[in-house]
């Protein structure tokens, strides 16, 4: 995976100088694939995907003319009734996820944990590795957004810690402008990440601790000023903290299903969605709306999920400019854990939930009882929809 | 003047030598500007200023086409395309990067709904969006056959009926006197002078939809001023204008302002921005019979032929058919903006042409030609004209 480490664009106006191409390898690889998604990606996917990373520009050259082909070359199994789900309503080509240097479909369960060691105390230190650079990405099929990022994507990484651990946050800027991580978490005033309190100018590093609390679905961002435009350039991430099962012993089952690396998590298939929106002409309206960044991407390739298996979603909503945004799941009820900071359900057996600016919740579900096909999910704000942020969870039969 | 004299002595091969010199200059500077990039200082890598312009919007059966032009500083790419805020698929014909002045078509397969309103938007790959809005959604009149001749029905009731009827007056207004006749030619003037306003200011308007690249006052202004001067040369080149020349240059004046007209009616057709109503055809109508009565006035001391009328009236009114079909078919907007500033170039013309017969047949009698007749023609023209185009104006 040395490829993506390659895409790494260093601002001409960093001030920040990279010795060698080996001090870049910090942290876990970004692009771990997801373990319950593994068995599904067949020969035939991974040679599309690198046909398209060889050829990427003629692609969408000639997928430009070719609107009917698109249906075919994204999903080459079942391309006709993908495509008339939305009919002609999508946009046209695709996007050059080689060339991003991340995949939306990786994103989804792409965790960063961290490099782990343990303190003198006993507590687990969890240390992650966050720089912020500048870098044009092509947020939908040959639109390109001059964005501000979080290790080089949008959303930034999936920092993942568990309840309790020791947290160390080492960003560097190698941007042009001045950013910081702000989490949303419990933390002292000096690790707040605003001006004061961590915003670094380029080229310089800080270091953010605290420790990781409470137990939920929450967010960084960069709270530069003006926030308005650090966030809607791209400046925001997904931070979760699984509950730790001792301390919630009336519901330590529950508990354990949340957290990383046990068996009873290895069982749901679980994903991030970061609802986020861009305005590509800098007019206070987005262009483009999308989960985890890139338009109509989990359209052209729905989603793949096991029937017998439970779905829990961390969704963050980070959208500029508009107030709200919703998920709405077609078919299915689902609970709701608002913030994810409790284990009960906060809003059960709903189909539609709102989010304003970072607000994000656990949704579960189960495809338990439904035939298999294509099931949409979508904000049920049509607008939303109808500029890039929809989907489709292709509901298949566990595969032996 | 003597060094004049030398050059125009000197061989001919010698002088074109100083051609040379200036060009192989240009040409030195081209290539320093290529290959030596002296414009590199100046990059501060800002995005490249990019331009679109919406040329023509076709509405049928099979969505909207919409065809656009680029103006920007490098070739743009259109990214996508959204109809009423909702990405859609579409064509491109050609497809590729659009360099600058080059034109495409967008086919987009969208179910445009009749009689509202849509927005189509086109995001390029910087991100920057061009929009353009359809205030009422019609089908584009396709050019079949049936189209063409209603269409054609329709321009003769609005351009040739009305001149045919001012000219029927032509043997009632033969028995008027001298005063009764400079009044008819001010009138005229008055109903030629509204025209050239209308004409001019239609040009201006629909220069301001076209691309930048046409630089659209300079071109209405130039053009109207090359087809002033052009026609004042032609008609200068006969000494002795008759009267039937100068219903002839009348005619033409008339017949191109027509052509606008028609341009007019059947460009909302095609925008859908009209309903036009039995009310509206009817105010065409009576606006034009003025036109008529303007082609018959310099003609009442001749012996005119009946075929000679029929010329001017098709050349009047006829152009209104032709106007109508063009219209309809959405043509780009600078083609039309050149057709009407010819025609108000030409109806300066004939305005000049008119003053001109007045004052000769005043003989040379200044007064005479700020006479009461002559004044009262020209008011009067004005008023019935604006009068009349308040029935057409919405």
């Amino acid at each position: 995976m040395t490829s993506q480490w390659e895409n790494l664009v260093i601002s001409p106006h960093s001030r920040y100088k990279i010795a060698n191409h080996s001090q870049l390898h910090w942290g876990v690889p970004m692009f771990e694939i997801g373990p319950w998604l593994r068995p599904f990606m067949n020969r035939r996917q991974l040679l599309a995907s690198s046909i398209a990373i060889g050829g990427s520009t003629a692609a969408l050259a000639q997928a430009v003319q070719t609107p009917q082909s698109i249906a075919h070359s994204h999903a080459p199994d079942r391309g006709s009734s993908v495509h008339s789900a939305h009919g002609d309503m999508v946009t046209v080509g695709r996007v050059d996820d080689a060339k991003n240097g991340f995949d939306p479909m990786r994103l989804l369960t792409d965790w960063n944990t961290g490099t782990v060691t343990m303190l003198p105390s006993g507590q687990r230190l969890r240390t992650f590795e966050v720089w912020a650079e500048d870098k044009e990405i092509e947020i939908a099929p040959g639109i390109i957004f001059p964005a501000w990022t979080y290790n080089g994507r949008v959303p930034g990484p999936t920092l993942r810690a568990t309840e309790g651990d020791r947290l160390r946050i080492e960003f560097r800027n190698l941007g042009s402008h001045p950013h910081s991580m702000h989490f949303h978490g419990i933390h002292g005033a000096r690790m707040d990440g605003v001006p004061g309190a961590g915003l670094i100018n380029p080229g310089e590093t800080f270091v953010y601790e605290f420790e990781a609390r409470p137990f939920g679905c929450h967010l960084y961002h960069c709270h530069a000023l003006p926030l308005k435009r650090h966030l809607h350039k791209g400046m925001y991430g997904i931070f979760i903290v699984d509950p730790d099962p001792s301390r919630h012993p009336e519901q330590a089952q529950v508990a354990r299903s949340r957290l990383l690396g046990t068996p009873e998590n290895a069982e749901w298939q679980e994903m991030v969605m970061m609802m986020n929106a861009f305005d590509t002409n800098f007019d206070g309206e987005n262009e483009v709306y999308a989960a985890n960044t890139i338009a109509h991407c989990y359209l052209k390739t729905p989603i793949r999920v096991v029937r017998s298996r439970p779905v829990r979603i961390y969704l963050v909503n980070i959208i500029e400019f508009d107030p709200i945004n919703s998920f709405h799941l077609h078919g299915n009820f689902f609970n709701y854990f608002d913030q994810g900071t409790t284990l009960t359900p906060t809003l059960p057996t709903v189909d539609l939930i709102m989010q304003c600016q970072a607000q994000r919740g656990i949704l579960e579900f189960t495809y338990q009882n439904h035939e298999t096909g294509l099931y949409m999910f979508h904000p049920h704000q049509s607008e939303f929809t109808e500029l890039g942020w929809v989907g489709m969870f292709d509901v298949v039969d566990a595969v032996s | 003047m003597s060094d004049s004299s030398v050059d125009a002595s000197s061989p001919s091969a010698a002088r074109w030598l100083w051609l040379v010199v200036p060009l192989l200059t240009i040409l030195a500077a081209i290539s320093w500007l290529f290959a030596g990039d002296p414009l590199e200082s100046f990059r501060n890598g800002a995005p490249p200023v990019e331009k679109l312009t919406f040329e023509r919007v076709v509405l049928d059966a099979q969505g909207i086409h919409v065809t656009v032009r680029a103006g920007g500083s490098e070739p743009m790419r259109i990214a996508q395309v959204q109809v009423d805020d909702a990405y859609w698929s579409f064509v491109q014909v050609p497809p590729g990067p659009l360099s600058r002045g080059a034109a495409a078509r967008l086919d987009i397969p969208y179910p445009w709904v009749l009689g509202e309103a849509h927005a189509v938007n086109v995001v390029t790959s910087t991100g920057t969006t061009f929009s353009h809005d359809i205030p009422v959604a019609v089908a584009t009149p396709d050019a079949g056959a049936r189209q063409l001749v209603s269409q054609a029905l329709l321009g003769a009731f609005v351009g040739i009926l009305p001149v045919a009827i001012g000219l029927m007056l032509f043997p009632l207004l033969r028995g008027v006197g001298t005063a009764g006749m400079r009044f008819l030619l001010a009138l005229t003037v008055g109903l030629l002078a509204f025209l050239f306003v209308d004409s001019f200011e239609e040009a201006l308007e629909l220069a301001g939809r076209a691309a930048p690249l046409y630089q659209g006052v300079t071109l209405v202004v130039l053009t109207a001023v090359a087809a002033f001067v052009l026609l004042l040369a032609v008609s200068h080149r006969s000494e002795n204008r008759s009267g039937e020349a100068l219903a002839w240059s009348i005619a033409l004046g008339i017949g191109l302002h027509n052509l606008g007209e028609g341009l007019a009616i059947g460009g909302s057709f095609a925008a859908g921005a009209a309903g036009l109503g039995t009310f509206l055809v009817l105010g065409f109508t009576l606006h034009n019979i003025t036109e008529g009565i303007g082609i018959a006035a310099p003609l009442l001391r001749e012996k005119p032929r009946f075929a000679l009328f029929v010329g001017l009236a098709l050349l009047a009114g006829g152009p209104a058919i032709i106007g109508m079909w063009l219209g309809s078919m959405a043509i780009a907007p600078q083609w039309l903006a050149i057709t009407l500033a010819i025609g108000a170039g030409a109806i300066a013309q004939v305005i000049v042409e008119l003053i001109g017969y007045l004052y000769r047949t005043s003989r040379g009698d200044r007064a005479s030609l700020l006479g009461g007749s002559v004044l009262s023609g020209v008011m009067l023209g004005f008023a019935v004209m604006f009068t009349t185009a308040m029935l057409v104006k919405i």
